[in-house]
């Protein structure tokens, strides 16, 4: 068979002569290429045309085409016409954010449940403590207990806060993990779960008797973040500073996953116990592992105070770690990509596509056309839909939509095909 | 010292409602338990079982008294006719639960099972939600009110009738449970399995069998807490399953989990431990910690037994199987 042009490999057109199907499918995808963006460009508040450029990018990364030119129209694309198109519409820039910072968020989880396989599901504890972190002195809160300086701090601290908000909740995981790192599997879940939802119940009961988190309520306003004397509190404004954080996390990432510590975390998941044998720091690297995931997702707890400009305890319940969960397991547990894709795809479901649904759906009803009773609003559904979306990627693509490289590489070794090939390129339709 | 004193006789209160809280706790744990006696895996979706068996439970009650036939009849066949009718649903649910989302993963990684529970439970709530939503507008549902009586027990004890039969009841479920894990030849057949699913599957035990049975005697068990339950307290919503559930499950660990005595054993004391730290814990910090703080005080515990004695009070230390 012809090598496929919807697959990433390191050279383009080798010689290898494609199927005339092929050609119509590369030809397809160079169109959505270049014609999503345009469409964008010249109709900034279309939403359907916003999903093509998303799906757009979505072909440059299946394009088999040199790894520069792919780079580059990533580029164009991310760089130039995102900004763009958010300059003009904010609910696009918002809706790119929002992707943007789950990105970080799930390449985080995945470094604990991806490569080291460990199940976390208290994640949305660490991106709470970042963003208590920032809202406390970026907002008047902290006059209530601070016997120094002035409240609320200016916009120009968020920087410093972005590093702060990591250690502390890096060092809040490593306080977590030191003594709960020795448990196994699930039991390590329903700690991390149990842990999560005591640091939700403090925030909101840390009103008395010192005025801390000001309990259900919340904390509001709290400052944007500023150059000098320039305020960022644009949507997109927002979407470049997440975007160069999501790189900076990549490229760290992909660094770290590529090193002597990346492989230890692999060897760990694969099995503990020969890990250890082999000399793997067991436990130092599950800690390392477990601090540098909540110091991500601290680090995104900070800009999603300062976006939103208010924080409550509801915004981090256990929902919200599954959320996360799911785009990890959509996307494909240990593959980074994978993740940012899976991150991708559930944002966009959740506010694009329920959304645009179910306000469509409201449309038809005030028109007459359709009497549609308020219990079926499809943006209710939210749970179900990711329920589904577990359970299904559970008992029929447990490795994901765009599964591990490694766990492809080793499998070809083995002579085990992998299964996504087996069935007539699955995956390329899924992705 | 004064509001200690005041707190002192209120103990008896305090027992009678920990004791309550405590055996819906046990029954509920007794689910987790025995499903991860035999599979190793969390039943995540357990607390929506009970969920679930409340919803039916009280629909029922709320049936029987839109018929006009609750005011008619003996509160306790009403409380016994709703609970069964519970427990078949709950029951068939789980079976189907397993059959569906769990059988096509059991030879997967461990995680792998335990992500789909939580799937499972992410879709039973939302689609009880829409189901009431659909029928009623809302939601949550109130449960109609059974029993109003209230009975001396001792000078100081005064408590409400309700409590009472939610202690029988669920002692009578722990009964018949014990003897029929112990006497039965399918109890038999399930305690064989727990101990070794493959020498047991050589045996001649239908295994898939087996592991049926449990999820539905589990979840049956479940739904007849669920009942008790939104009689007790009056009200259920599809999202109550899940601190109920945590902490049902903390009791099966508290316990030893996989011992279906030391589930009893759990969630009595949990139970106990939480009515009476709920009220205590404001007059020993001197109202700096009040009682909305009970829920952190049971998921503090769950994580300090899990660190200290991860066996529970129960159970036996295993060693790593190579």
């Amino acid at each position: 068979m012809a090598q496929h042009p919807l697959r990433p490999g390191p050279a383009a057109f080798d010689g290898k002569t494609f199927a005339v199907k092929d050609w119509i499918v590369l030809g397809l995808m160079a169109v959505v290429i270049l014609a999503a963006p345009l469409w964008l460009m010249a109709d900034k508040g279309n939403s359907v045309a916003f999903i093509a450029f998303l799906a757009s990018l979505l072909c440059v990364y299946r394009l088999r085409v040199p790894a520069w030119l792919r780079l580059l129209l990533a580029v164009v694309d991310l760089a130039v016409v995102m900004p763009l198109v958010g300059a003009s519409s904010g609910t696009f820039a918002h809706v790119a954010t929002v992707i943007c910072m789950y990105g970080v968020l799930a390449l985080g989880l995945n470094i604990v449940v991806g490569f080291t396989g460990l199940l976390n599901l208290g994640y949305a504890a660490f991106y709470a403590v970042g963003a208590y972190t920032y809202a406390i002195f970026a907002s008047t809160q902290a006059r209530n207990f601070m016997p120094f300086g002035v409240y609320p701090l200016s916009g120009n601290w968020f920087w410093l806060f972005l590093l702060l908000a990591m250690l502390v909740s890096g060092f809040v995981g490593f306080l977590l993990g030191l003594p709960v790192l020795r448990l196994k599997g699930d039991y390590l879940a329903v700690v991390t779960l149990g842990f999560a939802e005591i640091i939700r119940l403090l925030f909101n009961n840390l009103s008395k008797p010192v005025n801390i988190t000001n309990g259900p309520m919340g904390i509001t306003p709290i400052q944007p973040p500023m150059i000098f004397s320039l305020r960022l509190d644009k949507p997109v404004h927002y979407y470049v500073i997440v975007l160069a954080l999501l790189l900076l996390t990549f490229v760290v990432v992909r660094n770290l996953q590529n090193s002597r510590i990346g492989r230890a975390w692999v060897a760990i998941r694969e099995d503990e116990l020969v890990a250890r044998t082999m000399g793997v720091p067991v436990v130092r690297m599950k800690l390392l592992a477990f601090s540098i995931a909540a110091g991500l997702a601290g680090m995104m707890g900070v800009v999603f105070a300062a976006m939103q400009s208010y924080v409550d305890p509801t915004s981090f319940t256990f929902m919200e770690s599954i959320v996360i969960l799911c785009m990890v397991i959509l996307g494909g547990t240990g593959s980074m990509t994978g993740v940012i894709i899976g991150a991708l795809a559930v944002i966009v479901l959740q506010l694009q596509i329920l959304k645009d649904a179910s306000s469509y759906l409201t449309s038809l009803t005030t028109a007459g056309i359709l009497n549609l009773p308020s219990w079926l609003n499809p943006a209710k559904y939210e749970r179900l839909i990711f329920g589904l979306i577990l359970v299904l990627m559970c008992i029929f693509r447990p490795n994901g939509l765009i599964p591990e490289k490694r766990v492809l590489q080793i499998k070809e070794k083995l002579g085990l095909k992998p299964k996504a090939d087996a069935g007539g390129n699955a995956a390329s339709k899924e992705g | 010292m004064n509001q200690l004193q005041v707190l002192v006789k209120i103990i008896p209160q305090l027992l009678s409602d920990g004791l309550a809280l405590g055996f819906v706790y046990a029954i509920v744990a007794l689910g987790y338990t025995m499903v991860y006696g035999i599979l190793e895996f969390i039943n995540f979706a357990h607390s929506e079982l009970f969920m679930f068996g409340a919803f039916v439970g009280t629909e029922v009650l709320l049936l029987l008294k839109s018929a006009g036939i609750l005011a008619d009849m003996s509160p306790t066949v009403a409380l016994l006719l709703s609970m069964l009718v519970a427990m078949i649903f709950s029951g068939a649910l789980g079976v189907t639960v397993d059959r569906v989302a769990y059988r096509p993963v059991r030879s997967a990684p461990k995680l792998v099972p335990f992500i789909s529970a939580i799937g499972v439970s992410f879709i039973l709530q939302d689609l009880v939600r829409m189901v009431e939503e659909a029928k009623n507008g809302k939601f949550y549902l109130n449960a109609p009110t059974l029993f109003t009586n209230r009975i001396t027990l001792a000078p100081n004890m005064v408590v409400p009738e309700k409590t009472l039969y939610i202690v029988g009841l669920c002692l009578l479920m722990m009964v018949a449970l014990t003897l029929f894990v112990s006497k039965n030849k399918w109890g038999k057949a399930m305690r064989a399995v727990a101990q070794d699913r493959e020498t047991a599957r050589l045996m001649g035990i239908n295994v898939d069998k087996v592991i049926a049975l449990t999820f539905l005697i589990g979840a049956a068990l479940g739904g007849a807490a669920g009942t008790l339950f939104s009689v007790q307290y009056g009200s259920i919503s599809p999202y109550s399953g899940f601190v109920l559930g945590m902490k049902a499950f903390t009791a099966a660990v508290f316990g030893g989990i996989g011992k279906i005595p030391g589930a009893m054993l759990g969630g009595i004391l949990l139970g106990l431990i939480e009515v009476f730290g709920a009220s205590f814990l404001g007059a020993l910090t001197g109202g700096v910690f009040g009682s909305e703080y009970k829920d952190v005080l049971a998921f503090a515990i769950l994580i300090l037994i899990l660190i200290f004695k991860p066996s529970g009070l129960l159970g036996k230390p295993v060693g790593e199987k190579v």
